[in-house]
């Protein structure tokens, strides 16, 4: 809802209105600035670390000769195909465990169990499933992404208001109309919240997987900068990383909090 | 005629934690005329709550019979609707959509009627304008206006209200009462209405039933002698005051004989 401002209202500087971008901005410039001035002066040896602008050359010529655009499409499909298996069967296996009482005790031990262990000790092991080509690693960012989502959806299902079921009851609603009006709708953010947990996991998935087991893809590009102490290439790969989960997390978290206005209180 | 009867009734509950059996209701009998307006006012604990959900349906019981129109209470049924305390609205959907929600669940008419219906009942408690609005984005007493058309829009034959106002604050509820009792008017069902609150059950109702605590049994049933339409001043006539005054005291010298019930033990 737009309020219209007051007359009244005291005149913002431009620095106050913007305070915080303009400090943010300010650190990271002034922390590109000392990187690179202690390069230049040869206080930084090459083996261990890089400097900005031997990043910038090193990302411009990955770009254009090297294979960036193929590892990140090759990350990123690895990515898309896992997350989105995640998303949908955790949504469904999730909604059917929170609403059914007997499934969800059925399952309780495998989840409780495959939840609480971390994901990556399995990665030795889907390898030698799946192999080193590209179903590992979706099935790896599949078993990252699916447990956040499909967690979240059964605490979202098995959250539904008590009031209100007390008012859907009073008004002769049948089980069925108290599943799609009240437990589904009611679900929908914490089904948010689980695809914003699930998207980070899903990229740490992505990047160990290709780390263990690959011969393509960020993940990779990463190890290999590593193991041939090419610390640009690495530096590179772990920016592209970084950026990818930045921009990821944002939309997430954008989604969760449109939705999250009427989250039941608790 | 009596519309809806409540004969015998007792309900008890069993304790799990303290092994021991309480009895909530205690053989009340009570009859509620057609478009009757009747109120039960009682200390906390007395039961008023649980004979309220008994006759929505809402809890089973096993001694005595609730009948409406005859026909015997077993479970949630389309000839009542419920106004809570909470005002139960569902947080996702608009102001109109909650309206309509309880037409929807009971499958009682097609969807020109109850475009059209929810758009009377709107109109009826004062919120046209709002229809698109989040119930998060009005006033606890907005909220309960909403509540309040639900169950109307329902058409339902008996009303059923459990301390609908007792969540807002003195002067939202004064001015609450005011309106139900013109929406009232207008609506002309039969109602349930339970509070705590004795000016308020005596303002608005035609009778009103005082109930005692544990168990929680009928006392006594007052006639409310005032005409309609009755206006906020009445709550100053001294006749007024003179019956708030009476059940007042019948209340107190309950409370009374449960302290030294207590303490005896």
């Amino acid at each position: 809802m737009k309020r219209k401002e007051p007359s009244g209202r005291p005149h913002q500087s431009f620095y106050t209105k913007h305070e915080a971008v303009i400090l943010g901005s300010l650190s990271v410039v002034l922390m590109i600035g000392v990187w690179q001035a202690c390069w230049s002066a040869g206080l930084i040896s090459p083996l261990f670390f890089s400097s900005p602008s031997a990043i910038i050359k090193q990302f411009r010529y990955t770009l254009m000769e090297g294979t960036l655009l193929a590892d990140m499409k090759y990350s990123g499909t690895n990515f898309a195909i896992g997350f989105g298996l995640a998303a949908i069967t955790g949504v469904v296996a999730g909604v059917l465990i929170g609403w059914y009482r007997r499934l969800r005790l059925f399952f309780d031990p495998f989840l409780s169990a495959l939840y609480a262990t971390p994901r990556v000790a399995m990665v030795p092991l889907i390898i030698i499933w799946f192999g080193i080509g590209i179903w590992s690693k979706v099935f790896i960012v599949f078993l990252s992404a699916f447990f956040p989502i499909l967690i979240n959806t059964v605490g979202g299902v098995r959250a539904l208001d008590r009031d209100l079921l007390r008012a859907a009851k009073a008004y002769c609603a049948s089980d069925w109309q108290i599943f799609t009006t009240l437990a589904i709708p009611g679900s929908v953010p914490f089904i948010l919240t689980g695809i914003r947990q699930g998207v980070a996991l899903g990229l740490i998935g992505v990047v160990v997987g290709e780390m263990v087991g690959s011969s393509q893809g960020v993940g990779f590009m990463v190890a290999y900068g590593g193991q041939t102490f090419n610390t640009d290439t690495l530096f590179v790969g772990m920016i592209v990383i970084a950026f990818s989960g930045i921009l990821l997390t944002w939309i997430a978290e954008r989604l969760e909090r449109r939705f999250s206005r009427w989250r039941p209180e608790r | 005629m009596v519309k809806l009867s409540i004969e015998h009734l007792s309900k008890r509950y069993w304790f799990e934690r303290e092994d021991r059996e309480v009895l909530a209701v205690s053989d009340v009998s009570l009859a509620v005329a057609d478009g009757e307006f009747l109120a039960i006012v009682g200390p906390s604990g007395c039961g008023k709550t649980t004979l309220l959900n008994i006759v929505a349906g809402l809890l089973p019981y096993e001694e005595g019979t609730v009948s409406i129109d005859d026909k015997q209470v077993r479970g949630p049924g389309v000839d009542r609707a419920v106004v809570f305390q909470q005002s139960s609205l569902l947080p996702w959907r608009t102001i109109a959509g909650n309206v309509r929600y309880g037409m929807e669940l009971q499958r009682r008419f097609d969807e020109a009627t109850m475009r059209e219906r929810t758009e009377h009942f709107v109109k009826l408690v004062g919120l046209n304008g709002f229809e698109r609005h989040y119930p998060n984005e009005l006033s606890g007493g907005m909220q309960q206006r909403v509540n309040l058309a639900r169950a109307l829009a329902a058409d339902p034959k008996v009303l059923l209200m459990d301390e609908p106002f007792a969540a807002l604050d003195a002067q939202t509820r004064e001015f609450m009462q005011a309106e139900l009792l013109k929406i009232w008017s207008q609506a002309r069902k039969t109602v349930l209405f339970i509070t705590h609150q004795i000016n308020e059950a005596v303002y608005l109702a035609d009778r009103v039933a005082v109930m005692s605590a544990r168990p929680g049994r009928l006392k006594e049933v007052f006639k409310i002698p005032f005409g309609r339409p009755r206006t906020l001043a009445l709550k100053r006539d001294p006749r007024f005051l003179e019956i708030e005054d009476a059940i007042w005291q019948l209340i107190e010298e309950e409370s009374q004989r449960l302290n030294m019930v207590l303490a005896e033990k």
